[in-house]
């Protein structure tokens, strides 16, 4: 590396503007997320049938039966693959875009 | 009782050779393995590798679950190569259950495969800036490496399980839009990699990596090691060209293997970055050439009842090396048995010849250079060599075995 690309490097990364961006961008306001993000569950009890076909689907266990033949989620194991959403016939379950679901509270994990 | 303190004991200690136990906790080794090496002076004599601490019994649990259960379970074997393993595991369900697949689905399979590819060496080029004490180059490729990830982000919804197999295709089709991104984050990365390049070519980073860790071609060959840490040794092994899968078949003329002969350090890193440029003309090519079509055939339960009794092995070039998965399903939509070979079991071998000869100091870029992925290669076999018999355990005998020792 010669001398002068150094120094042009270093200025340059001195003038550049930062490249990471501020967590919360103004009061309340997330971060954006491109539009396919697979975020905190987003549960249509309405629309919901009772097929349980999410439940045979899901990787790790998230999904349990209620005592109305409806679903309830428990975000807390779920890793956010999909799979339940692309399942369902209805589209009863859809991934928003809440990423920030770390809680001191267990029921605030659960979607239902 | 005072007189036997007096007494000067004299042990014999040989100084000439000490053996230094590395790991598996150490901080110059960012995953466990540990390293028994035996020194003479800064010289290296002999090396035990022993592997084993984070075994995470992912074949076993994989028996418990369904066909697509087990899809997203051996996605999360690896962060890095999670598309590898998930396209490793859906082609031999595919070819069991002899499911065809549209060209579309195959070409966007390789795609994420390159960017993968592109992605991991990236990360394994800045941990080698990091190892030689190069941060700024460290913090530069690894930015690189971002651009990469939020394109995954865009365009499956994640950054590091994409998730994007699925049985019989793929789960997230690409609009025009995005492959306007995939090109201008290309030519971005290329200018970039250009950089990337010219840096690994300064003198001190080549008086640091050049001859560090030599496994010469006769013993790479001997010891099977895969993917850039033989094609640095000049072992021309690549599953994209011998045994083609997803769409490389035809994309053979778009890409070559890349060679590098002096066996070091600075030769797998070399083609590490070589392969850069190799993965981008990939990519640019699958663009050009996607076809159109549907990109997954029907419901993956309706699919996954269909797979019969069965087993098939499949290979893919991982970024790391030859993946091998044997999947034997029980009609059932279940497992049998699922078999993985990840590229770092046989590239951990190449770790005792590398070591033998070089210095202590020269350890944790050797280690790193082969891009070890630990988790990924913890085993359990047991042999009884006296008896000659393989004994089957589960999870409950083997922890009593642990508390016991
Ligand atoms: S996103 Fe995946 S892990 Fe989470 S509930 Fe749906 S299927 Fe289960
Ligand atoms: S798959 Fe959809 S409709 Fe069926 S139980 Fe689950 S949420 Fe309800």
């Amino acid at each position: 590396m010669k001398l002068g690309n150094m120094l042009r490097d270093a200025l340059r990364a001195l003038l550049h503007k930062p490249v990471t961006v501020r967590y919360l961008t103004r009061a309340g306001e997330m971060v954006s997320v491109p539009e396919r993000y697979r975020g905190k569950i987003v549960y249509d009890k309405e629309a919901c049938i009772g097929c349980l076909l999410c439940i045979r689907t899901c990787p790790s266990g998230v999904i349990t039966t209620t005592e109305e033949k409806k679903v309830s989620f428990n975000i807390s194991r779920c890793v956010f693959c999909a799979q339940c959403a692309e399942i369902c016939p209805t589209d009863a379950i859809r991934l928003g875009s809440d990423f920030e679901i770390v809680t001191s509270e267990k029921e605030d994990l659960i979607v239902q | 009782m005072t007189e036997k303190f007096d007494e000067v004991k004299e042990v014999k200690v040989d100084y000439t050779r000490l053996r230094v136990p590395l790991g598996p906790v150490h901080p110059a080794l960012k995953e466990p393995i540990s390293l028994t090496v035996t020194v003479r002076r800064e010289e290296i004599l002999d090396v035990v590798i022993r592997l084993g601490h984070v075994h995470r019994g992912i074949e076993a649990l994989a028996e418990t679950r369904n066909l697509i259960q087990t899809l997203y379970l051996v996605e999360r074997i690896c962060g890095i190569c999670s598309h590898s393993h998930t396209t490793g595991f859906v082609q031999a369900l595919e070819e069991i259950g002899e499911i065809e697949l549209s060209d579309r689905s195959l070409h966007l399979r390789s795609l994420i495969f390159e960017l993968e590819r592109m992605q991991s060496h990236l990360f394994l080029i800045g941990i080698m800036a990091y190892e030689i004490g190069f941060d700024t180059l460290f913090m530069f490729t690894w930015y690189e490496r971002e651009k990469i990830l939020d394109l995954f982000e865009e365009i499956t919804g994640n950054r590091i399980h994409h998730s994007m197999n699925t049985l019989g295709g793929v789960r997230w089709d690409l609009s025009p839009s995005f492959v306007e991104k995939v090109n201008c984050s290309l030519n971005k990365i290329e200018k970039s990699a250009k950089y990337i390049q010219e840096v690994f070519q300064d003198k001190t980073v080549e008086k640091r990596l050049c001859g560090v860790g030599v496994l010469d071609y006769d013993e790479a060959r001997e010891l099977c090691v895969v993917g850039p840490t033989a094609r640095g040794s000049g072992v021309k092994v690549d599953i994209r060209k011998a045994y083609p899968y997803a769409a490389y078949s035809e994309l053979k003329d778009d890409f070559s293997v890349v060679l590098r002969n002096t066996a070091d350090a600075q030769a797998r890193t070399q083609v590490r970055i070589l392969e850069l440029f190799e993965s981008i003309n990939l990519i640019r090519a699958i663009l050009e050439k996607l076809p159109d079509g549907p990109i997954y055939k029907e419901s993956v339960i309706k699919l996954m009842k269909k797979i019969p009794e069965g087993e098939a092995t499949s290979l893919v070039e991982a970024p790391r090396g030859e993946l091998l998965y044997f999947v034997r399903t029980n009609g059932k939509e279940g497992l049998w048995r699922l078999n993985v070979r990840t590229p770092t079991i046989p590239n951990v071998l190449g770790l005792k010849p590398m070591l033998i000869g070089s210095e202590i100091a020269d350890i944790p870029v050797t280690v790193a250079s082969i891009d070890p992925c630990m988790a990924c290669a913890n085993r359990i076999t047991v042999v009884d060599q006296d008896k000659r018999e393989t004994i089957v355990t589960d999870l409950k005998n083997l922890r009593n075995r642990g508390k016991k020792q």
